[in-house]
């Protein structure tokens, strides 16, 4: 993927990718979004911590890009599957906030109705097949999604997200190589944040790039910067055309990297401060893309300012709504078991 | 042997134990998910990688088949693996080695190997955790003949049971309680042993048998105490092993009290509750009963995420009491 060095380009020159596909007001939704996925984890994380969410969480802060970027391409009727660290990718695809919120602190109006909580999170009406606890369990439910779609001809395309730790599951081996046989449309998504919990690629994988792994199945492996919003889009981009043209499937790894620890029980001993430092101060993905949108003179500072703010209500507005819901009966234990049948 | 005794919590016992079975035996080493520098989901682990090195303290990429499947290999060529399911769910990625390979290939072979491989499951559900995530699955592998399946409930079992397991020739299944590791007890210094296949007596009585697994067991010995204050009398009986089953000891106690209460968390149906239970009524105790089998199980649901669904799922206090009270005074 062409490494977008915006920087370096005369006026008029060939801008990055989405700065060419986009309009200006897509654009300022994108950094809505991002903006969103952020306060939306910075909120629930709160939350927990006044013990008003229990259980535990995957925060994909630092991740943002990512799961905007890939969604950026897709239509509503596109559908994805996603894994523990699934708040963005819920976001990203169309989520409300404030569902979630509810969703978080087990009310019936969540969109799991208080019995997925975090872990679960998705939002079907939106294309979201599910948030997962099983690394790598999404994995080959995206292929019998993008199965359906090519055996129905709906044009519709799949995503499958998943981390680096997921690529050394059978799970994912399996559904790689059937999806490459059968030209399916699905994309899979390594979002790679480094680390598998604790373990790091080089201590887990036996190669270098997730992306690797995609020679061993027939179908490109596409590695980008995941803290870029151009650059993934743009692979997104080309995936989704490969895939609606019946040309198969796509592995893109996204190099990421994510600030909190692996989920609420983490000591980070595993990895130095100076690394999250240094990736915090120098390639957050909301400040880069601000920078750049700053740059083409698409927003200004008051811009910004303005998208903070009403992120800011929305997602106030959602803890509010969250607090305000019922919770789940207990005579309902057993709903939603089996199919009601009326 | 005089051996101190000190208070160690579950997670520390299951730790020392490992420490014990890696200064002693060459052969014996640890593999998991983020057992190493993370110390284990659960810090069960700890601090071993740094005590015993990174080669006896494994860290595994995320592939539980796999990583069963080498574990077994292992064990069958003379090692002795203990290997840690970050949570007892995953087993279900593993069945394969597990149920076909581990379970089966001495017999299959004639009796030309041995498996002797440990493995141990963080389980159960209480810590809003979720559906794929809290369940507990002892009863499935309780099905599979080859197999030893051990849900110690103390602090000094779990010790005494992993090395009684690390000894044995056979492949154990451990289930630990997710709610139990950071319970205490007294736990003896040094080696000690806990015979697998053998329950526990917690508490003597007369009038009505509980008989119980895993944290069970302490929300079986709360609701004694209440019931001793009204005059009902309650034998607690830990069953420690799901397979093989101390028939023994639960048809002497039923003999006694002619009333029976199983209690476990795993979902009611075709539970090791219904196991007991059956194993009563076929037994010589079948006839000293004065009042029906009760069981009290997990819920037929995946387990909720919302707190009080969740508690609501499995077996409480109020609810081993209700039923304890209505069994105590009914009859046939
Ligand atoms: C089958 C399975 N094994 C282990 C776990 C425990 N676990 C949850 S997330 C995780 C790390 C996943 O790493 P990665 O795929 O890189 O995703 P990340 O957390 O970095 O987003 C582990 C080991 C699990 N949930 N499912
Ligand atoms: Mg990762």
């Amino acid at each position: 993927m062409a490494q977008a060095k915006t920087k370096d380009l005369p006026a008029g020159a060939n801008l990055p990718f989405i700065y060419r596909e986009y309009s200006a007001e897509r654009l300022k939704q994108a950094l809505h979004k991002m903006y969103l996925i952020r306060q939306f984890e910075e909120g629930a994380e709160e939350s927990y911590m006044r013990g008003l969410i229990h259980g535990t969480m995957h925060l994909s802060i630092g991740q943002e890009a990512s799961a905007m970027g890939i969604c950026m391409p897709l239509t509503n009727d596109d559908q994805i599957t996603s894994t523990h660290r699934g708040h963005g990718h819920c976001i990203a695809k169309g989520a409300e906030v404030s569902k979630m919120f509810a969703e978080f602190f087990g009310k019936t109006t969540g969109y799991c109705r208080g019995r997925g909580g975090s872990m679960h999170i998705a939002d079907v009406s939106t294309g979201n097949l599910g948030a997962n606890g099983i690394v790598g369990g999404g994995i080959p439910i995206a292929v019998g999604a993008a199965l359906t779609a090519k055996r129905l001809k709906s044009d519709r395309v799949v995503i499958s997200f998943f981390g680096d730790g997921a690529n050394n599951e059978g799970a994912f081996h399996e559904a790689l190589n059937m999806a490459s046989l059968w030209k399916l449309p699905v994309i899979f998504v390594c979002e790679n944040n480094g680390y598998g919990m604790s373990t790091s690629m080089a201590r887990s994988t036996a190669v270098p790039n997730v992306a690797d792994r995609a020679a061993a199945y027939a179908m490109p492996g596409v590695i980008v910067d995941g803290n870029v919003l151009s650059e993934v889009a743009e692979a997104s981009h080309e995936a989704v055309r490969r895939a609606r043209a019946g040309e198969g499937p796509t592995l893109i790894e996204s190099k990421t990297y994510r600030y909190r620890g692996h989920s609420k029980s983490d000591r980070n001993r595993y990895r130095t401060k100076e690394e999250i430092d240094d990736w915090m101060t120098n390639r957050d993905p909301i400040v880069r893309y601000e920078n750049e949108l700053m740059e083409f003179g698409i927003i200004d500072q008051a811009g910004i300012e303005a998208i903070r703010e009403a992120v800011a209500k929305e997602i106030a507005d959602g803890i509010e709504f969250a607090k305000a819901s019922p919770s789940p009966e207990i005579r309902n234990l057993e709903r939603y078991v089996y199919t009601e049948t009326v | 042997m005089d051996q101190a005794v000190r208070e160690l919590s579950y997670a520390q016992a299951i730790q020392e134990a490992m420490a014990i079975a890696l200064e002693t035996d060459e052969r014996v080493f640890l593999m998991g998910e983020d057992i190493g520098v993370y110390g284990g989901a659960f810090q069960v682990t700890g601090d071993l990688v740094e005590r015993f090195g990174a080669d006896r303290v494994i860290d595994t990429p995320i592939s539980e088949l796999g990583g069963a499947g080498v574990a077994v290999g292992a064990a069958v060529t003379g090692l002795r693996p203990i290997f840690e399911f970050q949570f007892s769910d995953f087993a279900t990625l593993a069945m394969e080695q597990i149920v076909n390979q581990a379970a089966k290939m001495r017999y299959m072979l004639g009796g030309a190997v041995s498996v002797p491989v440990v493995m141990r499951f963080p389980a159960g559900s209480g810590t809003g955790a979720a559906a794929q995530h809290s369940q507990s699955l002892e009863a499935w592998l309780g099905h599979v003949p080859g197999l030893k399946v051990i849900q110690p409930a103390t602090p000094h079992d779990v010790k005494g049971m992993l090395l009684a397991a690390v000894a044995d020739p056979d492949p154990v299944m451990i289930f630990e309680h997710k709610l139990l590791y950071k319970t205490k007890g007294p736990v003896p210094e040094g080696y000690y042993t806990v015979p697998i296949g053998k329950a526990e007596i917690r508490r003597e009585g007369r009038d009505l048998t509980i008989v119980a697994t895993s944290i069970m067991v302490h929300k079986a010995l709360e609701a004694a105490k209440t019931l001793e204050a009204e005059g009902i009398d309650v034998e607690v009986v830990d069953l420690r092993t799901v397979r093989p089953m101390d028939k023994e000891t639960v048809i002497e106690s039923v003999k006694k009290t002619s009333r029976l209460l199983c209690v476990y968390e795993g979902v009611k149906t075709l539970g090791v509750g219904a196991e007991v239970s059956a194993m009563i009524a076929e037994s010589e105790a079948f006839d000293f009963l004065d009042a029906p089998i009760v069981r009290l199980g997990g819920a037929e649901t995946p387990i909720p995420y919302n707190p009080e669904l969740e508690k609501a799922t499995v077996p409480q206090v109020p609810d081993i009491l209700a039923a304890a009270r209505s069994l105590a005074t009914g009859s046939r």
